[in-house]
């Protein structure tokens, strides 16, 4: 049986990996600097996460580390891309390389580390009572999950209605514009990709802390770090947009994995269970639906004649020479 | 405090000596994390030297290695030119892969045909699967601005996914993960076929796919150096808008382009099953279109080097299935890739010291 | 005689506004700023005049606190200041109006101005902004809606919107980097008048300009640069000819003497029919265009930015789509790819020498032979002929006298004056038959834009049909045998052999005519 509510609060959960990660990577990328190496950063706050949390029987200490973790891979790319000015993708992808090489490096013989104590999970009394959404997303959620529904309003916040915000835009716009008005644009990309990578850290760490602690190589994160980077695309670099988009991957997620599951549908032999070779047309699905979502996203920024950060993946440099 | 100035034009001796520094840097950090992680770099080192060129067997196994790297770093290095990102080489590898299985285990040709049609059948197969792996992100990025690096990723696990069910499924060898073995006309012809002439080839596994990827380094030299296309793409890797100004159809271009280089990857592709095992199976590809991106990185400095460079990854590969961790490979790639950005920094740019000319915070 | 002392001051009490002494600066290979005094006398229009590359912008991105200065003091109010970054010149009373524009094209105008600002702190009132900024355009008479987009704005718009946006910023001396290039006439008159109000009312006003006769026509005193050095200190205006400012701008006589023979024009070699065409903004740019071309004239275009120029040349060289019919030689091109317009001989001098015109990045060959590499004898089938190439590239370096260590260095060490030497040299050997040129002398010095206007000249000898776009009227008048309006998408006004008398008729159908 499919108890659609376990299905959509499991949803949730598996969403807010996703999201986190996107509202980071959609922090950089409205400074100016595209980082691709959100996967590589995940992968590191996974395996410090889990490793930090295996050892210390403190999750709250693994947490933090997951998260600094994330940062100092973050802070590579920063150097990398804003003082020396090379090319964001390549740095990009030259991050999660390292990234999940150490992860792995660092991982070695960690899934036999035994189950660790994960975060926290939590029944918010009154609101879990709210008919149709309460059970989804008030009931028995990691506290993580808690912690991604108030990001979203406050990234939105901070982004559309304050001065810290004003300054990111603009220098994510039109950094010369930013730096005539004493904003220091460096300071601002530095800062913003940091709390990308910090994101990334805590999207790793969300995944083996608290929804599917353990570690399995590559497959802890299988590429979800690059579908919160198309995920950023759909958004429009809005953190809102994201959180839809981040919650409906979710759930994606978790039906695909309870289909895998289930032994008979509707009455008939279930062609893409787990050991079934159909099975591996639902392992596309999330990855194809990232493709058809991005060029969702695309078309409307054509349309609308918005669309990225003007001034995302190219270095800044104040004019030299004066006249 | 220090910053950057551009430099007018480097001296020709300075991009292969800070190349060659950064691998070297590289190195010396790799070996630092894997003390530092408890590991014993040097003897990891010296067993990849050995493990790869030890002897004359290891060598051909090395080059066997090197070979569908060389095909994907072409790829990529074409794609990465006109600053297209191609990140699909691996999934591009994959559809290669399975179009040429298809042609001897889904076209149900009868027993014995000759090699001189399987050959050729398996080459375009796997050509033409890999290009319409490519045309797919390429169309997309021409006519509907779509960021190709998203797409072109994302196809790497759909066409992954593509595989494992062909291999678990319909062809799948008794039960394995893998699918029968080709017959003998499906098989590239290797060194080792011709031990009974020259015994030194005797047991050597480099086969003729090395051939393929050495004339299509060739090729893609003399068109990119001295053909009107290679000007016109060198034209568009610079700037777009010049480009378009000179007259260059640049939609059609990407989308050439790209379907060129799915192209080269699937040829990569079929290489492998033809070339070196012989079937298809899961874990057909150790991450070929990965590397690949980072030999292209290198491409821009002269073809040659993606066969040096091919030649240095294989050896990587091949002995680095041995090391513990094993995400010391990959480790070691991202180190690698990273000394290769900050080497082609300093060549375009000199490090002065000094006030910076403008206001700091 | 020309009187280059400092004339004396009138109001001898009140302490400078803004005082720079001695400031040196130098950046790699020039130096831009060699030991200049400056003062800047409160309720004052100040010039400072000079040619490009004079180091005018740079002492003024000193005193408005983009660059440090190597050595030097800046006084503002009789203190002594140091500015680390724009926020202090801000907050010292000083801000600039840049040449380039520092406005962020997504964002509102309140936003704009809301960016330089201290407070407030962290949480951001929108329509308190905007109220005060409504305010302000009111007081100075500058008509500016508060909570419109940059992108929707004209460039004149948007010139007031940077000088309110300091205004808001509480600035007290006004910097102004050559104001009046996008301007028109009219618009030129609007801003010096609103200058005088807002001097009237304490505020003191730097002026950059190039301009000799503006110069003279709105400041109280007069700077002059040249190659880094001041050649006149705070003189004033009275009795000081443009033959003198331009004397102490460029350190000898300057007399554009340019070769003009008299020739008949041809056949028609440019036929432009009630184009229409949008911008790249979705909105429609050409509504109705119509002129024509022929062989051996120049046909000046005259307009103030915005009303459809740019968006024309695109269309004639195949570079934007559009419906009519824009004919080269009898053959319809329009809405066609750029390679056909090429074919039709089609050459381009584009507005963005850099961003369009050249490859940055690639060689002085690559980009000379990018007209040429399709045709023998460069090309051999599909194969490039790489001597060749080099040979041609050569020629032309000597022969356009472009100034370049060797034809492989990066196209983007040339100065300006050498890239347009370069594009020109391009352009000309592809012979074309009809050329258009947008800017073509915008940001150069004096002896490179002589230097462009005589090729153009000698190239209209030759038998091309050259249409100049251009935003210098007196540029167009030295050159064109007629000057077209446009205005609003439209062609609306013709002036045959226009003269210096035109001008104000020219101007006044550059801003649409009589009312």
């Amino acid at each position: 049986m499919i108890d659609l509510t376990l299905i959509l609060a499991a949803g949730v959960a598996s969403g807010t990996i996703l999201l986190f990660a996107a509202v980071g990577e959609i922090f950089a990328e409205r400074a100016g600097v595209l980082n691709l190496g959100v996967e590589g950063m995940m992968l590191m706050g996974a395996v410090a996460g889990f490793s930090v949390a295996a050892s210390s029987g403190n999750p709250w200490i693994g947490l933090l580390l997951a998260m600094l973790a994330g940062a100092a891979l973050s802070l590579i790319h920063a150097v990398v891309t804003i003082h020396l000015r090379a090319e964001q993708v390549i740095s990009g992808l030259a991050l999660t390389f390292l990234g999940s090489g150490v992860a792995r490096v660092l991982g070695d013989g960690l899934s036999s580390a035994g189950s660790i104590e994960t975060l926290p999970r939590l029944t918010i009394p009154l609101l879990s009572q709210v008919p149709l959404l309460g059970p989804i997303l008030f009931r028995d959620q990691s506290i993580l999950t808690y912690v991604g529904f108030v990001l979203v309003p406050v990234a939105w916040y901070w982004i559309d209605r304050t001065r810290p915000g004003l300054n990111l835009r603009a220098v994510g716009e039109r950094p010369a514009a930013a730096d005539a008005q004493g904003v220091d644009v460096v300071r601002v990309r530095y800062a913003y990709v940091l709390v990308g990578g910090l994101l990334a850290g805590l999207a790793g760490a969300t995944i083996t802390l608290a929804i599917s602690p353990g570690w399995f190589g590559d497959q802890t994160v299988a590429g979800r770090g690059w579908i919160a980077v198309g995920l950023v695309i759909f958004a429009q670099w809005s953190p809102i947009r994201a959180a839809v988009g981040a919650y409906l991957f979710g759930a994606i997620f978790r039906f695909i994995l309870d289909l895998q599951g289930v032994k008979s549908l509707l009455g008939f032999d279930n062609p893409f269970q787990a050991g079934r070779s159909a099975t591996f047309f639902l392992e596309m699905l999330p990855y194809a639906f990232v493709v058809l979502v991005v060029i969702v996203g695309s078309r409307e920024a054509l349309r609308r004649r918005v669309g990225a950060p003007a001034a995302l993946g190219i270095p800044y440099v104040r004019g030299e020479r004066g006249a | 405090m220090i910053h950057l100035e551009p430099r007018g034009q480097p001296p020709r001796w300075l991009s292969p000596l800070l190349t060659v520094a950064a691998v070297v840097v590289a190195l010396v950090i790799g070996a630092v994390v894997l003390a530092l992680v408890g590991g014993d770099p040097l003897k990891s080192y010296l067993h990849i030297v050995d493990a790869a060129f030890g002897d004359i067997g290891v060598l051909s196994d090395t080059l066997v290695k090197a070979t569908p790297l060389i095909l994907t770093g072409l790829a990529c290095a074409l794609a990465f030119r006109m600053r297209l990102w191609n990140i699909g080489a691996e999934g591009q590898f994959l559809l290669g892969a399975w179009g040429a299985s298809f042609v001897v285990l889904g076209l149900g040709l009868p027993e014995g045909t000759p090699a001189i049609v399987l050959i050729p059948a398996m080459m375009l197969a796997g050509a033409l699967a890999g290009a319409i792996w490519g045309f797919i992100p390429g169309i997309l990025r021409a006519r509907l601005g779509v960021n190709e690096i998203i797409t072109t990723l994302m196809l790497n696990y759909v066409a992954l996914a593509w595989v494992q069910f062909w291999v678990f499924g319909p062809w799948s060898e008794g039960g394995f993960q893998q699918t029968a073995t080709f017959p003998r006309e499906a098989w590239l012809p290797r060194l080792t076929d011709f031990g009974k002439d020259i015994p030194l080839f005797s047991g050597l596994t480099t086969h003729v796919g090395l051939v393929f990827a050495l004339i299509a380094t060739a090729v893609g030299w003399v068109v990119v150096s001295r053909t009107r296309w290679g000007y016109e793409m060198r034209l568009m890797g610079d700037n777009a808008a010049a480009a378009r100004y000179a007259g260059i159809d640049i939609r059609r271009y990407i989308v050439v382009i790209f379907a060129i280089s799915g192209a080269l990857a699937g040829l990569a592709g079929m290489s492998e099953v033809a070339g070196s095992v012989h079937r298809l199976q899961d874990r057909i590809s150790p991450g070929y279109g990965f590397t690949a991106i980072i030999i292209a990185y290198l491409a821009h400095l002269g073809p040659w080097r993606v066969v040096v460079a091919s030649i240095l990854f294989g050896a990587l590969i091949l002995a680095g299935r041995e090391i513990q961790p094993s995400g010391v490979p990959a480790m070691i790639q991202g180190i690698i890739l990273f000394c290769l950005i900050v080497a082609d920094v300093f060549t375009r740019y000199r490090v002065v010291a000094g006030r910076r000319a403008a206001a700091a915070a | 005689m020309t009187a280059t002392e400092p004339s004396a001051p009138r109001t001898g009490s009140l302490p400078l506004a803004l005082e720079a002494r001695g400031i040196v600066k130098a950046f790699p290979g020039v130096l831009a700023n060699d030991h200049v005094d400056f003062d800047l006398r409160p309720g004052e229009v100040h010039a400072l005049l000079g040619e490009n590359g004079a180091g005018k912008s740079t002492l003024m991105n000193v005193l408005a606190g983009l660059y440090r200065p190597d050595e030097g003091a800046i006084r503002v109010d009789g203190r002594e200041v140091e500015f680390r970054s724009p926020r202090d010149a801000i907050a010292a009373g000083i801000g600039m109006v840049h040449q380039h524009f520092t406005l962020v094209p997504s964002q509102t105008v309140a936003e704009n101005a809301l960016l330089g600002l201290d407070r407030p702190r962290f949480r951001l009132d929108l329509k308190h902004t905007e109220a005060q900024v409504a305010g302000l355009a009111r007081d100075v008479r500058l008509h500016v809606d508060p909570r419109a987009r940059i992108w929707q704005l004209s460039v004149g718009e948007q010139q007031r919107v940077e000088i309110i946006k300091l205004l808001v910023q509480g600035a007290r001396v006004l910097i102004l980097d050559e104001p009046t290039a996008v301007l028109a006439p009219q618009e030129i008159a609007d801003l010096f008048a609103t200058l005088r109000s807002m001097v009237a009312t304490g505020t003191s006003v730097v002026f950059i300009s190039h301009k000799l006769g503006e110069v003279l026509s709105i400041a109280d005193r007069i700077t002059v640069m040249r190659g880094g050095l001041v050649t006149a200190a705070g003189i004033a205006p009275e009795g000081v000819t443009r033959a003198d400012l331009a004397r102490l701008m460029v350190g000898r006589p300057v007399l554009e003497q340019l070769k003009r023979i008299e020739v008949e024009p041809g056949r028609l070699v440019l036929k432009v029919d009630e184009v229409h065409a949008d911008s790249d903004r979705g909105v429609p740019a050409l509504r109705g265009a119509s002129l024509e071309v022929h062989a051996g004239e120049i046909v000046g275009i005259a307009a103030v930015a915005g009303n459809g120029q740019s968006e024309l040349a695109h269309v004639i060289t195949g570079l934007r789509s559009c419906t009519g019919r824009v004919t080269i030689d009898g053959r319809d091109v329009a809405g066609r790819p750029a390679r056909e317009a090429i074919a039709a001989g089609v050459g381009h001098v584009p507005e963005d020498r850099a961003g369009v015109g050249s490859a940055p990045n690639l060689s002085l060959v690559d980009n000379l032979i990018l007209r040429a590499f399709r045709r023998p004898p460069l090309a051999r089938g599909p194969m490039l002929d790489d001597g060749a190439a080099r040979d041609k590239a050569e020629g032309l370096r000597e022969a356009y006298a472009i100034s370049a260590p060797t034809i492989d260095a990066p196209v983007r060490i040339l100065s300006g004056g050498n890239l347009q030497r370069l594009i020109l040299a391009r352009e000309i050997d592809s012979a074309p038959k009809v050329l258009i040129a947008v800017q073509p002398t915008r940001g150069l010095d004096v002896g490179a834009i002589e230097g462009v206007h005589q090729l153009l000249l000698d190239l209209r000898a030759k038998g091309t049909g050259i249409l100049l776009i251009s935003e210098e009227l007196e540029e167009l008048l030295a050159l064109a045998d007629r000057v077209l309006v446009m205005y609003e998408g439209r062609v609306t006004a013709n002036f045959d052999s226009p003269t210096g008398g035109d001008v104000e008729a020219i101007g006044l159908q550059m801003t649409g005519g009589d009312a």
